[in-house]
């Protein structure tokens, strides 16, 4: 699993799914994510997994990626329409149900993860608009028994030269049944209509101003009860003994439950559900867990540098070169983190009649599918999935055991059942970001350039425990990002990494290991520039002559920003994360404290932007992500206790702690880099370097404690 | 018996415990989804609405404070102000997830009715209650601009 390459989805294999997928089969599998997303009563024809056109040309594009902010909902279509022919006021989105057609290639699963849903997509869906539109003019061409060259689509209709026209909708039935083209011609990006256009807007916007969208919260099923879940304090541990005497008193209560995990209370409404939950006596077999401590996991990790670990990246002989030259030493460390979404985990179940139906904020269908059938005994087949708009997803809906903890509600209750977590719940039961130390020894030349690098990260693996069969020879593909693409020309590298597992339960979270990598790699190249006397944008850019992308952001965030060589304000920083190159520069207040952020200037290479208005507000967004982690945040436990729980322990950055972030993208031809999580990782190293250079101290820990 | 409100400008029952947050009532029974649930603590902002016209997390007030009163959610706003925020969200496409984005805009309906033309200052000062965990205050405070412009 490569994550920094687009492979070309099979056009065969499309179309074999395509032909395999009946009308029934994609009509029972999406759901209406606003009150008005269906206003046709006519039914329409499903050309194939991707299109369904009613006869009077409301033309339907499923959005087969999980709509959590990132924009899949407009780009997905986007990519569709533009081959089309049709601009995105034309359509209507359907999120998609749980099928092999929808699989993300880049990942193995129907995941929405690791900013790869437009790299991935970006060839699928545009052939498979292209092969639409061709069927669609074959249909009229066969109809009106002429040339298909003298005929075009455009707008919703085909016309032909002679003067007939007919809409899509008209020839959607004939369409449906001709066998779509295998290589279909795709436009030239300079007739693009829809992609790239500024005036782009993001198709949900309208229902999430109306507070018509609806989220996994908003879910409602007629009989439906509303669940709270007693969890074990200490993650892993199940309930010994229940005693739900005081818990059914309660005023609303309906029913308390156990699954595998914990006591679910279930209420006419969540008050009621939440109280009963409270007056719950519950003992629990805590487990292994209960033993975790912070300071215990932190030895275990620095004592893992001790471990060779695995090879990840060697060139030339770095063990050698390191004896050579200045010698440069340090050692950086990341907390835990959590997701903190803003909308708490939720999940609603059905189980009735031999049939396990799911709806709700999910970020891996074919996961949910798997897990709902094991808690509920049936086949994956009997099990629908419908994902809902997610408040949020940062990796955190990634994961199945809420979606496990409803089924088993469901099924254990009888009753369609909305399981609503607490914040508490959702903070002290999260899958944090793995906890990490990073040594990195390097050596510089007489030049004052890095001739040897050593790096050693040394961190609990979350592939290990979610895709096991993925970590081979002690190497987690995912937590070398940002550091086996290192886009520095370094002679003699050597890139180790050591999974050690700490016993925390550990999950992907916004850019992954890139914003542990990064934090490492840009704050050493930041000590190294210092110790070479050299100017931290100059160091950079005397490394990157082969990486001319990774220059030409450097320079243009240099020139943006208004970085001054020698100025104290300022701290830079710069990587290439998921096909995207990008760099950060990090203005400080000069007359405020050291961490107050006056502006961030950050500019991107992201390829060929579909959304480019989109594409600002992710990479914006994520610098806020980041920005609040790296000043306030921290994940800590003792006993197996986390000891955050909301918003007052566990902060998040407010309006009025926002710095000015201002985004610029590098116009560009290549291929799309992804950008939901691009904006994440590189904001911490580049204001811990302005807070060096301000201030003279080197921090090497986050968050930052000054 | 129960608690009665106006809930914009009807009459409504809740038979249920007083003690029940606004939002519940509101969510679960009275099926009024635009108040959202964050933290349950008065911490994010998500639930925001009006309780005699002014902005109140939702998720910790009890009903019973709302006996009598007028209660009142973004489905409720006056239309010349639901149209003015709603329009100015459109137009800078605000929301990535949008989940906090009903709260924001009832907080920001709160400030638009007492101060007409907000600085930059008195937006961040009266939405720095409301958390968006996607980072969309610079088009929020723009929002909030064109909003205030617009019922000018």
């Amino acid at each position: 699993m490569k994550t920094n390459s687009i492979k070309s989805p099979s056009r065969r294999q499309f179309i074999q799914q395509s032909a395999a997928t009946t009308g029934a089969f994609v009509l029972g599998m999406y759901l209406p994510l606003t009150s008005d997303a269906v206003t046709n009563s006519a039914s329409p024809t499903v050309v194939n997994a991707w299109v369904q056109i009613t006869p009077d040309n409301q033309i339907t594009l499923i959005c087969a990626r999980s709509e959590m902010g990132q924009d899949v909902y407009t780009s997905m279509p986007a990519l569709l329409a533009e081959e089309l022919n049709i601009p995105l006021s034309m359509v209507k989105v359907q999120i998609a149900g749980v099928a092999p057609i929808y699989i993300n290639a880049l990942l193995g699963g129907q995941i929405t993860g690791g900013s790869s849903s437009v790299r991935e997509a970006f060839d699928k869906l545009r052939i498979a608009g292209a092969a639409t539109r061709s069927v669609l003019v074959q249909a009229a061409a066969n109809r009106w028994s002429v040339p298909i060259t003298d005929c075009k689509a455009m707008n919703g209709k085909v016309s032909h030269a002679g003067g007939k026209s007919a809409t899509y909708g008209e020839l959607a039935a004939e369409a449906a049944k001709l066998p779509l083209p295998e290589k279909p011609a795709l436009k030239s990006p300079a007739n693009f209509m829809v992609i790239g256009k500024e005036s782009m807007r993001r198709l949900d916007t309208p229902a999430k101003v109306s507070g018509t969208a609806v989220f996994g919260i908003d879910v409602k099923i007629p009989g439906m009860a509303i669940a709270s879940l007693a969890q074990c304090p200490v993650i892993g541990g199940a309930p010994r003994s229940v005693d739900s005497a005081d818990a059914m008193k309660v005023s609303g209560v309906i029913k308390v439950v156990q699954i595998s995990d914990g006591v679910a209370v279930l209420a006419k409404n969540f008050y009621a559900a939440r109280k009963g939950r409270d007056a719950l006596k519950v003992t629990w077999n805590e487990g292994a867990g209960a033993s975790i401590s912070n300071a215990g996991m932190r030895k275990q990790l620095e004592s893992g540098l001790t471990k060779p670990g695995a090879v990840i990246q060697a060139k030339g002989d770095a063990t050698a070169a390191l004896g050579n030259g200045k010698q440069l030493s340090a050692q950086y460390f990341m907390p835990y983190l959590a997701h903190s979404t803003m909308e708490p985990v939720n999940c609603s179940a059905v189980v009735a009649d031999g049939k396990c139906r799911i709806i709700g904020p999910i970020q891996f269908q074919q996961g949910a599918q798997a897990v709902a059938a094991v808690a509920t005994g049936l086949k994956p087949e009997d099990v629908t999935v419908e994902t809902t708009f997610l408040g949020g997803g940062f990796g955190r809906k990634l994961e199945l055991d809420f979606i496990r903890q409803a089924a088993e509600i469901a099924k254990a209750s009888g009753m369609p059942v909305k399981m609503l977590w607490t914040k508490e719940d959702d903070i002290t039961h999260d899958f944090y970001r793995p906890m990490s130390v990073h040594q990195m020894d390097a050596s510089l030349s007489s030049e004052g350039k890095i001739s040897a690098l050593k790096t050693k990260m040394v961190s609990q693996s979350v592939t290990a425990r979610a895709f096991p069969a993925f970590v081979k020879d002690g190497n987690d593909p995912f937590m070398v990002e940002g550091s086996a693409n290192l886009t520095y020309e370094i002679p003699n590298l050597e890139v180790r990494n050591v999974i050690e597992d700490s016993g925390i339960r550990v999950g992907y979270w916004r850019s992954v290991s890139n914003t542990l990598n990064a934090f490492a790699v840009e704050s050493f190249m930041d000590e190294a520039a210092k110790a070479a006397g050299k100017d931290p944008v100059a160091f950079r850019l005397s490394a990157l002559s082969k990486e001319p992308r990774a220059a030409a952001v450097l320079k243009m965030a240099v020139q943006k920003s208004g970085y001054q060589a020698g100025s104290k304000r300022f701290g830079v920083a710069q990587m290439e994360c998921y096909g995207t190159y990008s760099a950060c520069v990090v203005e400080l207040d000069p007359y405020a404290a050291s961490t107050m952020v006056k502006k961030i200037t950050f500019v991107s290479d992201c390829g060929i932007a579909i959304h480019p208005d989109q594409a600002r507000a992710q990479l914006t967004g994520g610098i806020l992500y980041g920005l609040g982690a790296a000043l306030y945040d921290e994940i800590t436990i003792e006993q197996g206790r986390v000891q955050q729980s909301n918003f007052n322990n566990y902060p998040s950055i407010r309006m009025n702690q926002a710095p000015i972030v201002e985004v610029h993208l590098v116009a560009s031809q290549e291929k799309p880099g992804g950008l939901g999580e691009v904006g994440v990782p590189l904001v911490a190293p580049a204001l811990v370097n302005a807070i060096a250079a301000a201030t003279g101290k080197r921090i090497r820990e986050l968050p930052i404690k000054v | 018996m129960g608690t009665t409100f106006n809930l914009n400008g009807k009459s409504v029952n809740f038979d249920g415990d007083p003690e029940t947050p606004i939002l519940w009532v509101l969510r679960d029974h009275l099926d009024v989804m635009s108040p959202k649930f964050g933290c349950g603590a008065a911490l994010c902002g998500a639930c925001t609405v009006h309780l005699e016209g002014n902005a109140i997390r939702s998720c910790s007030t009890p009903v019973s404070a709302a006996a009598g009163k007028n209660v009142t959610t973004l489905e409720g706003l006056a239309p010349k102000m639901g149209k003015a925020l709603n329009e100015a969200w459109v137009e800078f496409d605000v929301p990535q997830c949008g989940y906090c984005q009903t709260g924001q805009m009832m907080s920001a309906a709160d400030l638009l009715t007492t101060n007409k033309h907000p600085s930059s200052g008195d937006i961040k000062n009266a939405l720095s209650g409301n958390i968006c965990r996607c980072g969309t205050y610079a088009r929020i405070e723009k929002a909030v601009k064109r909003a205030a412009d617009k019922l000018a």
